[in-house]
């Protein structure tokens, strides 16, 4: 797998065109997208205009200087929004620029039959269409997104996984889907051509790193809705402050109306522009984040729905345990020495292909400390399914077998002794497979054939359940042990004997009950129940049925990955959610520093309100706004990294997100503003 | 804060909540239909009302049907309260001969009491004949109060239902809610109130030969009326329009310590109740004093500070009252949307007024209005949990509903429109031509009245701060329609959020799903309406009580 190398938060080259992208993206017909940072923009435009007029006529709203500062520093809040932005965005567009290169135009040979043998025609791959059928040759780059129709073909995919071992593509089964872009290193392919030019694999994958497609998601919308009310409620009270200040005066004789600068001020000072000028970037950087896992989301939105998953139904195999199965002990019949059994079993192994019978090799040469090898004359005998066993004869006459214990049972005509009978229960009640291994009619014991959970997958899942997430282990082991391995891996429930149709109907009795579910999934049986989860995750060494099923792409083809897109998901709720708290804490400091210096020359004893003690009325305002704007820049990074995801339950989350964005949020901005103004008063820049 | 004012405190509580605890399961077994005793009594007379309206109490509604029905039920009375004051003169049951009231005064009377605000361009036994007081006024006291509590009633179904169409049948939520719960309160303090000396007659004025006659004049006439059982509904249905001008201050409306115990405890005892008629629907008893908590949490720090600063003061109160009594009632009344006083808040110090005006002005949630306060609470609490939904990750849920951009739409439009209201209503004001003339004192303290008045009406409370006159045709009018706006354009909101909330699926809790019936969320809660309030305010009440209080004596 490739080890995705962490990017540095500000790359230097990103950041010099995300610096004049900021500038780009002031276009008020892309702005109006996000009505805070409009308002401030109109704000911006607005204290411009305020500017100039006290530039040519000397006596304007305010002095011009500090007209002229306010304005400077609004369209930097601006900018800076837009920097994060586009910050975001060039994170992602390497990406995109090295899967361009893949996607290049090749020469493809359409076949006019679905068979190797027939005529080609040079298509170029922009031309092909679904339907249309491919022949690939060694050496060749697969022009489009298929399934194979024949041949078998060793396959590098490394221009899209990042993985750099090839691997077989073959027809028919699990293994038979190509990416476009792919290239093939041995033998031929005939591909069947699935989606239409523009629409492949690759194209959405570029859209998607670049962000050309992402639409809002759901949570993304209703949290624009709050903000957006609470834009018109901070808009209505600069507004009406207008008047209420003008009466104030009338009624009091004296002083002057507030300021329409410090007004525009307030107004960009109290909207959430903290939040609004970094909810773009928070949601592109978590499909950056997803990106950088090697997870392809078609949306936005199932990244987000990953964050709300409460059921994870995970396979067995490859999952939560490695492949296969493994034998793990030798317990050998009474008065047989545990070395004759290992020695019987292993012999019975060596022709055995398949992973439990090497494993058995493996395990006996362990314990023997020696390697076994056949002896001349040997006679292999295989496995069949209707002698459910497997062995080796030899030429001194011993016959040994090892298989299932009802059919060594059935071979030994007299059934087994008591002995190795209570092993074999014994065996199976662990849920482990028994083999039982005998020579002739002598019954030298059992095999212990075990599935080895991963190491590390019981914490995991115990993080899963401490963030409120049960995991369901799906098996096509029998109950016990299905139920065995269950609690080997501290999984809450498990479903065993495992059909497709039992899969679909445990997810919809989920749903039914209220859950969100999440699954991986690879084969062409697992589309129906991707289709029906909340949230699907393909494998991408799949079958293309897979992967149109689900929402999510795994490059890595891990299904444990499952677990990282939940918390990438979580993670971009959590930061949009904390820096809107923080950003709406943020304005009692704010009003201290505005509200007085707004309102002082009317009523005098509102100074008592300063109590930052800040220099004067002009330097309190442009403090806050100094403040307001640098703020955006400081918590760029946050934005880009996401909160850290912990194992806890949601009270214990809040409470200590509570406190820190929300009380800090509160205070923070006090000795910030301060400080500010200590600069400026001291620098002389403010008056 | 004296010894006795403390003890009044404590005591008034306690009280409150022995008595909110009962109610609100009794009003829970209401609604679900379980009253049986009540329904043995009271049963007959119900099936007879649906009988005569044609009612089928079995059919239910989704919420455009149910607010349809109560917007023409609403509008309906608001007009028939219109033409009751503009022909009172022709009608019987006016003893005084009262003249036929003007126009922009009836509208602005019919919009208050139909929205169950009760605000009072007028002085009640000066300008309302006995019939329109009864006919209009007193049904629109139990109608709105009403009104409110079945709006909660269908928000309530759609937190329980799931894969629902419907909310429910206003006609019977309407019936129910008056016929086994104002009516039989309203009676019972009633009869108290009149066993401790307050009117009830249909008669005309009474005439007294006074021992001293002051030049010419050598007798007083003393109004008199159906004033007790006016009384009773004003203070239980969060109403406060009262029979006389000076309201709960007047001998004959509060005449006693006792009555104006029963009568301040009256204010909040259906509000309070609600919360836990909440939790005993929602089948979440936690969450029913979560929200209780958060209340009173709200309340507290206004009720100290009230008490605190009227300590000594005697302006404006009742010398048979005394300030402790009166600072709690200035309290509940505003915490209430109720709306009635028994001391003139003009008269308060600068912070002590500055406590009733803040209650409004968070919106009448803490406890708020019969029915409106909780579901005006609803609406924060959604907001809340939105914003701590997102700070654990997930997509956040209320009572197992996902609150999704349609909840925050309309909830964020139910806190908007009372902010906005108050904010427009001042601001008009302040460039009236109307006001200075209208203003009883110059500076930040005219400014407050001003103030007040609209916080008052844009969040459907009535109660005044004195000082103003509001009888002008720009109060009247403006006045008139922060209160329409603020009532219907939250109903309608809240109906909207509990059709779509019965239609989702509910989500079971886990270690994921926030609890919201915790201390953390009462926190949450009590932080969302406070940084709202707050901070909606902050500019205005700084030009305001604000001013006055750090300008010190003028």
């Amino acid at each position: 797998m490739k080890a995705p190398t962490p990017r540095p938060l500000f790359d230097a080259p990103i950041a010099r065109r995300a610096a004049l992208e900021a500038l780009g993206k002031l276009d008020p017909r892309r702005m109006i997208k996000n009505p805070v940072m409009f308002v401030v923009e109109v704000g911006s435009a607005f204290t411009t205009l305020l500017f100039l007029h006290a530039v040519v006529t000397g006596d304007g709203d305010a002095n011009p200087a500090f007209v002229g500062a306010i304005s400077l520093w609004l369209w930097f809040t601006v900018l800076f929004a837009n920097f994060a932005e586009a910050m975001a965005e060039g994170r992602g567009k390497a990406q995109a620029d090295s899967l361009r290169r893949a996607r290049r135009e090749v020469p493809a040979r359409r076949l006019a039959e679905p068979h190797r043998g027939a005529a080609t025609t040079e298509t170029p791959s922009s031309k092909l269409d679904a339907g249309d059928h491919v022949l690939v040759a060694a050496g060749e780059v697969i022009p489009s997104d298929g399934e194979i129709v024949e041949g078998v073909a060793a396959v590098d995919e490394s221009a899209i996984t990042g993985e750099s071992a090839p691997v077989i593509r073959e027809s028919g089964g699990d293994r038979s889907a190509v990416t476009g872009g792919t290239r093939v290193l041995s033998d031929w392919l005939v591909v069947r051509i699935t989606t239409a030019p523009g629409r492949t694999f690759l194209d959405r994958m570029i859209a998607m790193v670049e962000g050309a497609v992402r639409k809002k998601t759901p949570n993304e919308i209703a949290l624009d809705i709050l903000l957006a009310g609470l834009t018109i409620i901070f808009l209505l009270v600069v507004v009406t402050l207008l008047p209420m200040s003008r009466f104030a005066v009338e009624q009091a004789g004296g002083g002057a109306p507030v300021a329409l600068t410090t007004l525009v001020a307030l107004l960009v000072c109290l909207i959430p522009t903290t939040i609004g000028g970094l909810l773009s970037a928070i949601g592109i950087a978590g499909m950056d984040r997803m990106i950088q896992a090697n997870v392809i989301a078609t949306s936005g939105r199932a990244v987000e729905a990953a964050g709300d998953v409460d059921t994870l139904l995970l396979d067995k195999t490859g999952t939560i345990t490695y492949g296969n199965r493994s034998a793990t002990g030798f317990l050998p019949a009474r008065g047989v020495a545990e070395a004759e059994l290992a020695e019987a079993a292993t012999l019975a192994s060596l022709a055995d292909d398949t992973p439990e019978g090497k494993s058995i090799v493996a395990l006996g040469t362990a314990v023997l400390g020696r390697a076994v090898v056949a002896p001349a004359g040997a006679v292999q005998v295989p496995f069949t399914a209707q002698t459910r066993m497997s062995g080796v004869d030899l030429t001194d006459g011993r016959a040994i077998r090892k298989g299932a214990s009802d059919a060594i049972a059935r071979r030994l005509g007299g059934g087994l002794p008591a002995d190795v009978r209570s092993q074999v229960d014994g065996v199976a009640k662990q849920g482990a497979t028994p083999l039982v291994v005998a020579s002739g009619d002598r019954v030298l014991g059992v095999v212990r054939l075990a599935d080895i959970v991963k190491a590390g997958i019981r914490e995991r899942f115990a993080e899963m359940r401490a963030l409120g997430i049960r995991t369901v282990m799906i098996t096509g082991d029998n109950p016990l042990t299905a139920a065995a391995i269950a609690v080997e891996a501290g999984v809450d429930d498990f479903l065993a004997e495992a059909t497709p149709e039992a899969k679909l109907a445990m997810i919809r009795d989920y749903q039914d009950r209220g859950h969100l579910v999440a699954m991986t999934g690879d084969g062409t049986n697992d589309a129906p129940a991707l289709a029906q989860a909340d949230v699907a995750v393909a494998m991408n060494s799949g079958t293309q049925a897979a992967k149109e099923a689900g929402n999510m792409v795994d490059l890595d083809s891990n299904p444990t990955k499952l677990l990282e897109v939940v918390t990438v998901g979580k993670q971009m709720l959590m930061t949009r959610g904390a820096l809107t708290t923080f950003s709406i804490a943020n304005d009692v400091s704010k009003y201290f520093a505005i509200i007085p210096a707004a309102l002082v020359s009317t009523y005098p004893q509102l100074a008592a309100l300063n109590v930052m003690r800040l220099h004067s009325p002009q330097s309190a305002v442009l403090s806050a706004v100094i403040f307001n704007a640098l703020i955006i820049i400081a918590l760029i990074p946050v934005a880009l990294r996401g909160l850290a995801v912990r194992a806890a339950p949601a009270a214990v989350t809040l409470r200590r997100n509570l406190l820190v964005y929300g009380l800090g949020g509160l205070l923070l901005p006090f000795p910030f503003i301060k400080a500010i103004d200590l600069a400026l008063s001291g620098l002389g820049l403010v008056s | 804060m004296s010894g006795a004012g403390l003890t009044q405190i404590v005591v008034y509580w306690l009280a409150l909540l022995l008595l909110a605890l009962p109610l609100g399961a009794y009003m829970a077994r209401v609604y679900e239909g379980r009253a049986t005793f009540a329904q043995r009594v009271l049963g007959p007379i119900e099936r007879a009302l649906y009988r005569m309206f044609g009612v089928r109490a079995g059919a239910e509604h989704g919420w455009r049907r149910y607010a349809v029905a109560l917007m023409l039920f609403n509008v309906l009375g608001l007009v028939l309260v219109f033409l009751l004051q503009r022909v009172q003169l022709w009608l019987p049951g006016n003893p005084n001969d009262l003249p036929n009231v003007p126009p922009q005064v009836a509208w602005n009377t019919a919009t208050s009491f139909a929205t169950n605000t009760n605000w009072q361009a007028y002085g009640g036994e000066t300008t309302m004949s006995h019939l329109t007081q009864a006919l209009a006024l007193g049904v629109q006291n139990f109608v709105s109060a009403a009104t409110g509590m079945a709006v909660l009633v269908a928000v309530v179904r759609g937190f329980t239902r799931r894969h629902a169409e419907h909310v429910g049948n206003f006609w019977v939520d309407l019936t129910r809610s008056t016929l086994y719960i104002l009516l039989p309160l309203s009676i019972l303090l009633a009869i108290l109130l009149v066993a401790r000396g307050v009117p009830m007659t249909t008669g005309g004025h009474a005439t007294a030969h006074l021992l001293q006659p002051a030049g010419h004049v050598d007798e007083q006439h003393l109004a008199l009326g159906p004033v007790a059982s006016q009384i009773a509904i004003k203070q239980l249905g969060t109403n406060g329009g009262g029979f006389y001008n000076a309201n709960s201050a007047h001998p004959f409306e509060n005449p006693t310590p006792l009555t104006n115990f029963f009568e301040c405890l009256a204010l909040l005892l259906i509000p309070a109740a609600l919360c836990f008629t909440f939790g005993a629907l929602v089948k979440n008893r936690r969450q029913g004093w979560g929200l209780f908590v958060a209340m009173f949490v709200l309340v507290l720090p206004f009720l100290i500070l009230a008490v605190h600063q009227e300590a000594g003061n005697m302006e404006g109160k009742e010398v048979r009252l005394g300030e402790s009594a009166s600072a709690l009632w200035a309290t509940a009344t505003t915490a209430a949307s109720n709306g009635s006083v028994n001391s003139m808040h003009d008269s308060y110090t600068p912070l002590g007024g500055l406590a009733p005006m803040v209650l409004m002005q968070l919106g009448e949630v803490a406890f708020g209005g019969v029915g409106s306060g909780l579901y005006g609470m609803l609406m924060f609490a959604i907001v809340a949990v939105f914003i701590s939904g997102l700070m654990v990750g997930r997509t956040p849920e209320l009572l197992g509903k996902k609150i999704e951009a349609f909840e925050m739409k309309m909830a964020t439009l139910a806190i908007l429109v009372p902010c906005l209201a108050t904010l427009a209503g001042t601001a008009l004001a302040c460039v009236a031509g109307e006001t200075p003339g209208a203003l009883a004192n110059p500076g930040p303290h005219g400014f407050s009245e001003v103030l007040y008045a609209f916080s008052s009406q844009a969040n459907n409370n009535g109660s005044a701060f004195a000082g103003l006159t509001a009888s002008g045709d720009f109060y009247t009018t403006a006045g008139g329609i922060c209160m329409w706006v603020a009532r219907y354009w939250i109903i309608i909101p809240v109906l909207a959020i509990a059709g779509s909330l019965a239609r989702k699926k509910t989500i079971p809790a886990s270690a994921g799903t926030l609890p919201t019936d915790g201390p953390l969320f009462v926190v949450l809660l009590v932080g969302t309406v406070l940084l709202v309030g707050a901070l909606t305010f902050v500019p205005a009440l700084a030009l305001g009580p604000i001013a006055e209080q750090l300008g010190g004596a003028p």
